[in-house]
């Protein structure tokens, strides 16, 4: 069969092939004649060569579990081998299974039990864990328990430990355990020291006793003669297994406190460093192998007590010589481990000699990934004394680096370049210079915090707009560069502007002529930028206003480009230059926090080991550094909610978007939600208080008839302060296309006096025409000084679609007629809600008056039931409105049906009518 | 550990964690491309997720290895080494059909190599011992049935 599977031409005949002999399989495991145990395992090892060639088993299991409890040891072998590689956990099985297993492990023959073993430590789950977890150690330690069967036990239950720790109870049979660490057969020593490293890794203090005798045995291994061990010298190498694995479990603990075992694991340290300067055995690389194996686990024990200064220099010496060897792995591994010897103090300054060996590695090393290693090494050696080199070699090496990598080199870079910045010029240009090279490398986190830092140092601010300005001169620049540009620009071009050759207009047509090459979002920020100008540069405001009225911007398809502009063009001609100058004030400072990056770089490389080596680095150079250290450490929040404060900072006569409305707004979003609940009560009503806090309340008195409305706003000003720079806007929702919006509802407002003193009212009258149906309530959104805090606020402004009802009154007859005239399903809207108020009668028929429709009686053939009729009067069309309310008193919930010749009509009223129930 | 050959055909897989079947495929697809888009003199670990890979090439067959953050490359690399030369002492000058032909041989001996993913048994004289034990419980019952050998498949 093999063959004929090898030989065949393609992967139909193999499939038809196989499809063939799986159907023989299987009609030869149901056949009446019972199988004989060769039979069963001739085909259970086909179907296990089928599995292995890629194809899918589904059956055999059962023929598989019945070999196991063969006495033929071929048979059983190859039960155990199928029953490893496709057990699942069907639950029927195991039983089985481990039911032979515990017949094998009783049965006192080696052979059989390592087998057993074998099979528990290849499936490992957790129901063999429940069935063995207790058996296990007493083999383990048994005295008579053969070798072989005792390695085969220690990593068992060692692999039992790792799916289920807390099914492995730690006893007496611990201490003997450890003890196996002078056992005579060096493969039980192999065994058990693995066992013992991962168990003491969670239970130290179970097996402290460990350290000194891993120490002697250490000790005797790397004494001995290489012909010592026999068959355990591998190429000329003691033990290297072994040896590696006792210097692990030693990496468990803290440097041995009795001063005996210390010395002599000094001593240790210091031979295999010995060993490394002479001359091989072997020119084999199996022997240069397996004894550079032990010394860089012997590095990691020295890396990881951290106590020997001199053994640390050693180390770091000894992978010096590795950074120039031939041997590209050996390069690789003396990078890593050197990267872990940066953050000691006692060698860091040693790393550091090795510099320019490693920026030559990334110059010349020919394997992405000891590129990568080099790039990680001199990350962990930059330090204030080398930063400006690393940081213009890494530069270097980002405009031919790998694609793979260049988003973390340009991390790193921006990380370095602002942590060991004395002069900030050269941060501001060591960044602008990464968005150059790798601008489409360059994520949000690292222009965020070039801005940031830009607005937190003063001392920088003309610098940046200086060398902005000067980078935008670069026929093509990346976009990225807009941003900042656009930002800094924005904020301190002011600073450049006495230059003839950075005029404000200079400015503006240099930003401008990048404007149509951007995307929507910079586009944003750019207009963003030019509504700055208009505060910092009056002189060039006609010019702007005039590039905001464009067609190209006012009536642009993209919504947030359109509002933009036109809120911005209508702020710039109404408002004073007092009240332009507090909206377009320049940008606070930001909170001193965690860098973004450092953030983003720890989630890339997961939290191991960047905090490790930061908050190592932190330490060191904060003493430097002192409370310059531009880092600190709180936690993170999304950068985007300050960082982006500039985009909706000039949108004050908008409903911002939430969540880039914190930096300016000291009263963001919630006040719009708190007065939910008042808004709904003026549905059914015209008058009333409408919001009210400590400082103001606000009342309206309404009146409409047909589809025009007028509204009194009255804003009491409750303390005895005057309000400075009150200015009420009402504004139509985000929801809606503000254009759109303005075509449905037709709303004019006569400004108020800006200062309203305390305890005073004034008032202000809202004319309202609504032009054709609408869903969104406009806003009415008030600023204004009091005390020397700037307030905003926003609420709901209750003109709803209901408001511009004319009850109709009609008989029975009439009704039903037009209510089968519109059967339309989209005419109709249904809800069906839970009372939220006392099922009272008469505040419903009330409630269904104020709505605006006639209350019909006797249309119903339910007298329980409410039915209204009326129509929605727009300047464009009118609307007829059926609807019907059906109380359910048992249940206490209402069915509110709708029906209208519009959908959207009905949807809005049924929405509105029933929160009033 | 996984062994392939140059095409990307599996020839052996053993995993030392659990993991469902459709892990371990895309597991092994990911691993077969990108250490077959290697070249020859690069280094032979790289980093894949949060494991390091040690890679070897004899003859037609890449072995490869996934080993965490602590453990040590070199050694692995000769654990490798020791299991190709338990191959090959066995078989006698190894080759890849021996592996495919002889499947549970190549999994019979890296169960006493390795186990639970750690080293059993580093002498290659005890392992052998093992195996050959076995072959002879296998041989002097398979007198009774004739050469079962070339009948297994």
């Amino acid at each position: 069969m093999c063959v004929l599977l090898i030989s065949g031409k393609s992967k139909e005949a193999e499939i038809k092939r196989i499809n063939k002999e799986l159907a023989n399989i299987r009609s030869k495991f149901k056949g009446d004649k019972a199988l004989d145990g060769y039979s069963k395992k001739k085909y259970v090892c086909k179907l296990l060569f089928i599995f292995l060639l890629g194809h899918d088993i589904d059956f055999g299991h059962m023929e598989a579990v019945n070999l196991l409890s063969s006495n033929r040891y071929t048979e059983k072998q190859i039960g155990y081998l199928f029953i490893s590689v496709l057990v699942n956990s069907n639950s029927e099985l195991i039983r089985l299974i481990n039911n032979a297993i515990k017949n094998d492990l009783a049965s006192r023959n080696p052979t059989f039990m390592g087998l057993a073993l074998h099979c528990i430590a290849n499936v490992g789950s957790r129901e063999m864990a429940e069935a063995f977890a207790g058996e296990i150690p007493k083999i383990l330690v048994a005295g008579d328990t053969m070798d072989s069967v005792k390695q085969s036990a220690a990593l068992c239950l060692l692999r039992l430990y790792r799916t289920s720790p807390d099914l492995v109870p730690m006893g007496d049979w611990t201490s003997r355990v450890v003890h196996l660490l002078n056992d005579q057969h060096l493969g039980v020593v192999t065994a058990a020291t693995s066992l013992i490293t991962t168990l003491a890794q969670k239970n130290p203090e179970e097996f402290k006793t460990s350290v000194s005798l891993a120490v002697s045995r250490l000790s005797r291994i790397v004494t001995s003669a290489s012909t010592d061990l026999q068959d355990y010298t591998y190429y000329f190498v003691p033990a290297p297994w072994l040896s590696v694995k006792l210097l692990r479990l030693l990496q468990c603990y803290p440097p041995p406190e009795d001063p005996a075992v210390r010395g002599r694991l000094t001593e240790c340290l210091e031979t295999i460093l010995n060993k490394a300067q002479e001359p091989p055995k072997s020119k084999k690389v199996q022997h240069s192998n397996a004894k550079n194996a032990v010394l860089f686990e012997a590095i990691s024990l020295i890396i990881h007590h951290d106590s020997e200064p001199n053994l640390l220099v050693r180390a770091c010496n000894q992978l010096g010589q590795f950074l120039q060897h031939r041997e590209t792995n050996l390069r690789y591994l003396a990078l890593e481990s050197m990267c872990t010897l940066a953050s000691s103090e006692f060698s860091h300054e040693a790393v550091k000699t090795h510099i320019e060996t490693v920026i030559n590695a990334l110059k010349t090393e020919r394997d992405v990934s000891v590129r990568q290693r080099a790039v990680d090494l001199l990350y962990a050696m930059c330090d204030r004394s080398n930063a400006q080199q690393i940081v213009a070699e890494m530069l270097n090496y980002l405009e031919t680096a790998d694609y793979s990598i260049r988003e973390e080199i340009v991390l790193k870079v921006a990380i370095l370049a602002e942590k060991y910045a004395v002069d900030y010029t050269w941060y501001v240009d060591t960044i602008l210079n990464l968005i150059r090279i790798a601008g489409d490398y360059v994520s949000e986190e690292v222009w965020y915090r070039v801005i940031q830092i830009v607005i937190n140092r003063d001392d920088v601010q003309g610098y940046a707009a200086k060398t902005v300005f000067e980078a935008l001169q670069a026929p093509a620049c990346h976009e990225n560069l807009v941003k900042v540009g656009g930002y800094i620009l924005g904020e301190f071009g002011n600073l450049i502007a006495g230059d003839p050759r950075s005029s404000p207009l200079i400015q503006f047509n240099l930003l401008h002529s990048k404007f149509h090459l951007c995307s929507v979002p910079t586009r944003a920020l750019l207009l963003s930028t030019y509504i700055k100008f208009v505060n910092l540069f009056p002189e060039i405001k006609t010019t702007i206003q005039d590039v905001l009225r464009s067609d190209s911007q006012l009536k642009n398809a993209d919504v947030e480009l359109q509002q933009r502009a036109v809120e911005y063009l209508r702020l710039s001609t109404i408002a004073s230059t007092d009240i332009l100058a507090t909206v377009l004030e320049e940008m606070p400072p930001f909170p001193e926090r965690e860098s973004s990056i450092l953030a983003k770089l720890k989630k890339k490389k997961g939290p191991g080991t960047v905090t490790d080596l930061e908050e190592i680095k932190k330490e060191r150079s904060s003493d430097m550094n002192g409370s310059a250290e531009p880092t600190s450490v709180n936690s993170t929040p999304s950068p985007s909610a300050d960082l982006l404060g500039l985009g909706a900072a000039p949108l004050t006569n908008s409903a911002p978007p939430p969540s880039s409305s914190g930096s300016l707004h000291p009263e963001p979003a919630d006040t719009v939600h708190d007065a939910d609940e008042l808004f709904h009560k003026f549905v059914c009503k015209n008058n009333g208080v409408l919001f009210e806090n400590q400082l103001l309340q606000i009342g309206l008195k309404s009146e409409f008839r047909q589809n025009l409305g007028r509204m009194f706003i009255f804003y009491g000003n409750k303390t005895s302060t005057q309000f400075l720079n009150f200015t009420p806007t009402v504004i139509c929702s985000d929801d809606l296309h503000f254009l759109k919006q303005f075509l449905c509802l037709n709303l004019q407002t006569k400004p108020v006096d800006p200062t309203v003193d305390g305890g005073a009212q004034v008032q202000q009258v809202v004319n309202i025409e609504c032009v054709s149906d609408f869903m969104e309530a406009p806003i009415l959104n008030i600023q204004f000084r009091y005390g020397g805090t700037f307030q905003n606020l926003s609420v709901k402004l209750p003109i709803t679609l209901n408001k511009f009802f004319q009850p109709t009154e009609m008989s029975s007859q009439d009704f039903f007629q037009r209510w089968k005239q519109l059967s339309n399903p989209k005419q109709e809207v249904q809800n069906i809600f839970k009372a939220k108020h006392p099922m009272d009668a008469e505040i419903t028929k009330a409630k269904i008056i104020g709505f605006g429709s006639a209350l019909l009686e006797e249309v119903d053939p339910n007298p329980a039931n409410f039915v209204g009729a009326g129509i929605i009067h727009t300047k464009t069309t009118q609307i007829g409105c059926l609807l019907r309310l059906e109380p359910n008193l048992q249940a206490q919930m209402y069915r509110l049906t709708l029906r209208t010749s519009k959908e959207a009509v009905s949807q809005r009223l049924c929405e509105l009518l029933s929160e009033q129930f | 550990m996984l062994l392939f050959s140059r095409q990307g055909k599996l020839r052996l897989q053993k995993w030392y964690v659990p993991l469902s079947d459709k892990e371990k495929k895309k597991i092994t697809r990911e691993l077969v491309q990108t250490v077959l888009a290697r070249k020859p003199k690069m280094c032979s670990f790289l980093e894949w997720r949060d494991l390091k890979i040690v890679y070897k090439r004899y003859a037609s067959l890449y072995f490869c290895c996934a080993i965490e953050d602590q453990d040590n490359e070199l050694i692995t690399l000769e654990i490798i080494h020791r299991y190709v030369e338990l191959l090959d002492k066995y078989f006698g000058s190894v080759c890849e059909l021996d592996i495919i032909f002889n499947f549970e041989k190549a999994y019979f001996i890296l169960d006493e190599f390795l186990l639970g993913g750690e080293v059993q048994e580093t002498s290659k004289k005890n392992v052998l011992k093992a195996i050959e034990q076995a072959d002879l419980l296998q041989e002097s019952q398979n007198e009774d049935w004739g050469g079962l050998s070339e009948d297994i498949l």
